[in-house]
């Protein structure tokens, strides 16, 4: 994920209006200490080596 | 016990034994409880949603059976009450939340409350609980915090914090909780309870609000191990209504709780689970392990990052459920929960779709522990309640936000679905503690019959809470 906090803020805002979010301005600093922890959560987990085979396990039955 | 006041602070077993003999009234009871709530609970907050009328039907109506013949139930004449994103018929499902009391009434109560009912105990109502689920601390900014009714400057935890608190109170004897990452551990921790979190797909979660399909389990909390399995042995059986409930008979484990732990293997949780915490915390758990006389330790691999997928998850599904509201109505959420999932809406899919696969290989990492041990044990939280309104607390020498830290214990054990039974330690006079006795998937039984024999050898023990 991104690499410095301009990024995040940045990012952010992007996403924002990507999802079709109104962020007002006071929100963004807790949104990006948010993601903060969201990125370093998703460095651990993406940090595992996991074989292409390793899929997901679905709930999902026909 | 024939003092009325008295049958407010009876277990669950004693008041459906007393009930179905005939040596009390459904209504007595009733009546009883809902007298210990109307004078204690504005200093503890655990209702949001009180119904007398109701529940004095309900007890009318089945001592009306009772007179007639009719075999009155397992749980006869109990009073329960869950966990507010239950549905209850006539009131719209709040979840915690602001937005959702302008939703239609509830058509008719969730699953397990219709389980409940038919085994005959006796709704008396909604409880408090953290926006939409997504917190560990029991506070409410709409509804106000439930306070930990052994210490009221203290925090419930939560999510399911009036759960909780209804329990330790002596409000009721069960009530219902929801656990994503530890909603029903943490509360049972602080406020001194014994908690089930069933395994993942075990109970019906059909009419409850959701918050992360993926990792979302509902079930009992109570002040005693045996009164657990009474609920929990009330509850199983399929429901079409849940898609996620696992194809699985019923195997209740009322029959095999006095079985004792014979030959059980038992090992305490090291590595991740022996860090972080305060040396209570830790203390707990030896305290467990010596009356269990567990010498063993066992590592469980990879658990720091099974709670960062766990995370992760639960952020991106609980934004995705939660977007239209999000974009329309930002301003009626909690802040603290509408920042979190606002973020959680900007996680890119690889992030997930790698967490959900990385979930695979721990589950079957995790699942071969179980050819070894049959119980595993790990502190439920890593300190006793924080005070309340605290935003922070030190672990280990970091500084770290309380709402989100709570769980560190129990999201990496609820992330594969495991059952466990959070049992209430008391180290001192002081707040209680709990420890998580986990056990292999489908395996209830033994959690339950572990807790019941911590329970016979006082080393867990759930005293109601001294607020008269």
């Amino acid at each position: 994920m991104a690499e410095t906090e301009t990024d995040l803020d940045a990012y952010a805002e992007a996403a924002a209006a990507m999802l079709g979010l109104a962020v007002e301005p006071e929100w963004r600093e807790t949104i990006v200490v948010n993601l903060r922890v969201l990125r370093a959560a998703a460095d651990l987990v993406g940090a595992f080596p996991l074989p292409d085979e390793a899929e997901a396990a679905p709930v999902f039955t026909a | 016990m024939s003092d009325q006041a008295d049958w407010s602070l009876a277990p669950a077993a004693e008041i459906a034994a007393a009930v179905s003999a005939g040596r009390v009234g459904a209504r007595a009871v009733t009546e009883a409880a809902l007298a210990r709530i109307g004078r204690l609970d504005p200093r503890v907050r655990a209702f949001t949603d009180f119904l007398p009328e109701r529940a004095l039907a309900r007890a009318d109506a089945l001592d009306a059976a009772r007179a007639g013949g009719q075999a009155p139930g397992p749980l006869a004449g109990v009073p329960f009450a869950v966990k507010n994103l239950f549905d209850i018929a006539g009131l719209p499902t709040r979840a915690g939340s602001k937005i959702n009391r302008g939703r239609e009434p509830a058509a008719r109560d969730a699953a397990l409350i219709r389980r409940l009912e038919a085994a005959g105990a006796v709704l008396l109502g909604g409880l408090n609980m953290g926006e939409y689920a997504y917190d560990f601390t029991g506070e409410n900014v709409h509804d106000g915090d439930t306070h930990n009714p052994h210490d009221l400057t203290r925090m419930s935890g939560g999510s399911s914090g009036g759960s909780g608190g209804a329990v330790a109170a002596g409000f009721v004897p069960l009530a219902l909780g929801s656990d994503t990452n530890g909603s029903i551990r943490v509360p049972s921790a602080f406020c001194g309870c014994f908690g089930l979190k069933p395994t993942y797909g075990r109970l019906s979660r059909a009419g409850s609000f959701p918050f992360v399909g993926s990792l979302d389990h509902v079930g009992p909390m109570a002040r005693s191990a045996r009164d657990l399995a009474l609920a929990y042995d009330a509850m199983l059986g399929l429901d079409p209504d849940d898609p996620a409930q696992a194809d699985r008979p019923a195997e209740p484990a009322g029959p095999s709780l006095e079985a004792g732990i014979g030959s059980l293997r038992i090992a305490v949780a090291g590595g991740y689970f022996a860090r972080m915490g305060e040396p209570d915390a830790f203390a707990a758990v030896a305290a467990v392990a010596r009356a269990l006389g567990a010498e063993r330790g066992i590592e469980i691999p990879e658990a720091a990052r099974a709670r960062a997928a766990a995370y992760l998850i639960t952020a991106a599904e609980g934004a995705t459920l939660h977007l239209e509201r999000l974009r329309a109505r930002p301003r009626d959420f909690d802040p603290a929960v509408r920042d979190r999932l606002i973020a959680g809406a900007m996680i890119p899919a690889p992030v997930i779709e790698r967490a959900q696969r990385f979930r695979r290989w721990y589950r079957d990492a995790v699942g071969a522990l179980f050819r070894e041990v049959d119980v595993i044990l790990a502190p439920a939280t890593p300190c006793r309640a924080p005070r309340g309104g605290q935003k922070t607390f030190v672990l280990d020498g970091v500084e770290l936000p309380v709402r989100a830290n709570v769980g560190l214990y129990t999201q990496p054990i609820s992330f594969i679905g495991l059952p466990v039974v959070a049992v209430p330690v008391r180290l001192d006079e002081g707040l209680p503690l709990g420890v998580q006795v986990i056990a292999a998937p489908w395996r209830e039984d033994v959690a339950l019959r572990v807790a019941h024999h911590l329970e016979r050898a006082g080393v867990a023990r759930a005293p109601v809470a001294t607020l008269d």
